[in-house]
């Protein structure tokens, strides 16, 4: 390692290690370590956010004369109404438009995830074979999962118990998901110690040659 | 001299004959070239925004059938039919057709010569490529012009699904607006949200709201902005201070805008402060470090993480969980869910968080709704169950008509 990399990768040993600090309780360092993160990141998303979207999207499409651009721009500007008491009314047209905007675009886009292309894959062959059953065993579940998200009806009695397992076997889903989230987060840990393990050894080998 | 010339005429007789010779030798003996592709018909590419093309043609005679030599089709485009034609792509052999598309103008800020201009003609030619290296004579040039395409054939089961559920929705909405109680299965985490907000108001520590690290648009963060409003307006109430650190500058915008409006609703505007709700970041782990640092430094009894999370929701969770804070959480991320049931006190679990709005608020339209919601959820059970049963018979008109193809 050179001399430079040798100092920003000891910023980074410090860093990483007064963040590890906090699993003993909170303390100076990891605040320190904390503020100076969110503070970064917010400066850097500022000046992304000022050249992706105020330089492309604003000050390049009016030297374009890509007139359209306007309309956004307007709504944008009426934001800054927010400052103002008497006319802060004015920025709700603005949120009221993306809001609307998104729901609506978001509306097809569900359909087809969550609806059609679930259904869809969710038609598979019974048999007796082991898939065929696995393929029993997968529509009854999904079956018993949708039971279980019914709101204007009572879950009692045979409903209650179709539900039931309906929520079971969401469980022994979401309990797979979390072992298996669980494996990569371990996975980041161990990345992480390798990198202090590396650096600890370049540091020794600096001095040491 | 003459002899001479005889010796001449004799060695260039002998090097053209014997060149004459091998050239014979290798028409014989090397791979035959196979007959070119024909009727080469240009047409627009369906459901695309106007940058794409398929081009068609007739299979060489060679390929299945003749010398049964075709191995590919080589597709070479041109913007004159007397132009510089340049390869595209490859067909496999069997195959009368490719799929000529690219959208991007621009690739790394230079001039991308793939893209298709919209309403532009191109001309096409294709070859057969055999083994060996053999190529066929190239076929005739066919033209045709990318379109763009108002209405994507592909979307029309979307189409119907919607339309039959705003049916659903609107005939709902109308009779929860006539008078119609229809009834809304209680939700434990929505239940704990008086006791919880009660609890932080003998503490006399405030509450946090987390909306994630979605966007204004997103479904969740909507559903999370409708219990937002329910949690302020009882710590308007019960003047206990609720913090909203956000992520996103819209979402800033409406957070401030639903909790104004739930303390002038509770007929304290005074206490209200805009200082609560504050902007941290728009990055995820600098964003989280920021809620951890607000968890720990103000000491909040309740936390509620409503919204879209991602990798985040079990630091946040977790953090709750040391500071000793009841927290209430749901999501639709389903990848975020187990985090939450782990180490929340209660979860909405992915519909479970619209539907709270409508228990909440009792109000026609998110009853109604909700009500038309069950009434798609069964149509769906029972087709996908129709749909099973007949797919193991063989039959899949079902499972045909659900399958969109984008």
């Amino acid at each position: 390692m050179t001399t430079a990399e040798i100092l920003w990768n000891t910023l980074a040993a410090i860093l990483t290690l007064c963040v590890f600090s906090f699993l003993i309780k909170d303390n100076p360092l990891y605040k320190f370590t904390e503020r100076l993160v969110a503070g970064v990141a917010a400066g850097y998303w500022t000046m992304l956010i000022y050249h992706t979207n105020f330089t492309d999207k604003v000050i390049l499409t009016m030297q374009n004369r890509q007139l359209a651009y306007i309309i956004p721009i307007l709504l944008g500007l009426a934001m800054w109404t927010r400052f103002s008491k008497n006319y802060s009314w004015i920025s709700r047209y603005p949120i009221a438009f993306y809001i609307g905007i998104s729901t609506g675009v978001s509306i097809p886009v569900y359909m087809y995830t969550s609806v059609f292309k679930q259904i869809s894959a969710t038609m598979v062959p019974f048999d007796l074979t082991y898939a065929g059953i696995n393929n029993i065993i997968v529509v009854i579940a999904v079956l018993c999962a949708l039971f279980y998200f019914f709101f204007s009806k009572e879950h009692t009695g045979t409903f209650g118990v179709i539900s039931k397992i309906g929520i079971y076997t969401l469980m022994i889903g979401f309990g797979a998901g979390f072992g298996m989230t669980v494996m990569g987060r371990v996975a980041l840990l161990v990345q992480r110690v390798i990198f202090l393990k590396d650096y600890f050894i370049a540091l020794k080998n600096y001095f040491v040659a | 001299m003459a002899r001479k010339l005889l010796m001449s005429l004799f060695v260039l007789l002998l090097i053209f004959g014997t060149a004459g010779a091998q050239e014979a030798v290798q028409d014989t003996i090397g791979p035959p070239s196979p007959a070119p592709p024909t009727n080469i018909v240009v047409v627009d590419r369906p459901n695309d925004t106007g940058h794409g093309v398929l081009v068609n043609w007739a299979l060489s005679a060679d390929d299945g059938g003749g010398k049964d030599n075709v191995l590919a089709y080589e597709v070479y485009r041109a913007d004159q039919a007397d132009g510089e034609y340049v390869f595209r792509g490859l067909s496999v052999k069997g195959t009368g057709q490719y799929e000529d598309k690219d959208d991007s103008p621009r690739i790394n800020d230079l001039p991308n010569p793939g893209f298709l201009i919209t309403e532009k003609t191109y001309y096409y030619k294709v070859r057969a490529m055999a083994s060996g290296g053999v190529y066929s004579e190239y076929s005739e040039a066919g033209s045709g012009q990318p379109m763009e395409n108002w209405f994507h054939v592909g979307k029309i089961p979307i189409l119907i699904g919607v339309i039959i559920f705003w049916v659903l929705v609107v005939y709902f909405i109308f009779m929860a607006r006539k008078g119609t109680d229809y009834y809304v299965r209680p939700l434990a985490g929505i239940n704990a949200v008086d006791e919880a907000i009660g609890r932080a108001t003998e503490m006399g520590r405030p509450i946090l709201f987390v909306l994630g690290t979605g966007t204004a648009g997103d479904i969740a963060t909507i559903a999370g902005f409708t219990i937002l409003a329910r949690v302020a307006k009882l710590t308007a109430e019960y003047q206990t201070r609720v913090l909203v650190p956000v992520n996103d500058p819209v979402m800033f915008a409406v957070a401030q805008e639903t909790v104004r409006t739930a303390y002038l609703e509770a007929g304290r505007p005074d206490i209200y402060n805009p200082d609560n709700i504050s902007y941290e970041t728009a990055m995820q782990f600098p964003y989280v470090a920021a809620v951890n640092g607000i968890m720990l430094r103000e000491k909040t009894a309740t936390n509620f993480y409503m919204g879209v999370f991602h990798a985040e929701s079990l630091i946040l969770a977790e953090t709750g969980n040391i500071a000793g804070s009841i927290q209430i959480s749901g999501t639709d991320q389903i990848s975020q869910l187990p985090f939450f049931i782990a180490a929340t006190d209660y979860t909405l679990i992915g519909e479970e968080l619209y539907a709270a709005s409508a228990y909440l608020s009792k109000e026609p339209v998110q009853v109604g709704t909700l009500k038309a919601q069950d009434w798609a959820k069964a149509i769906l059970m029972v087709i996908l169950f129709i749909g099973a049963v007949l797919i193991s018979m063989n039959v899949s008109f079902i499972k045909d008509m659900v399958t969109v193809n984008l």
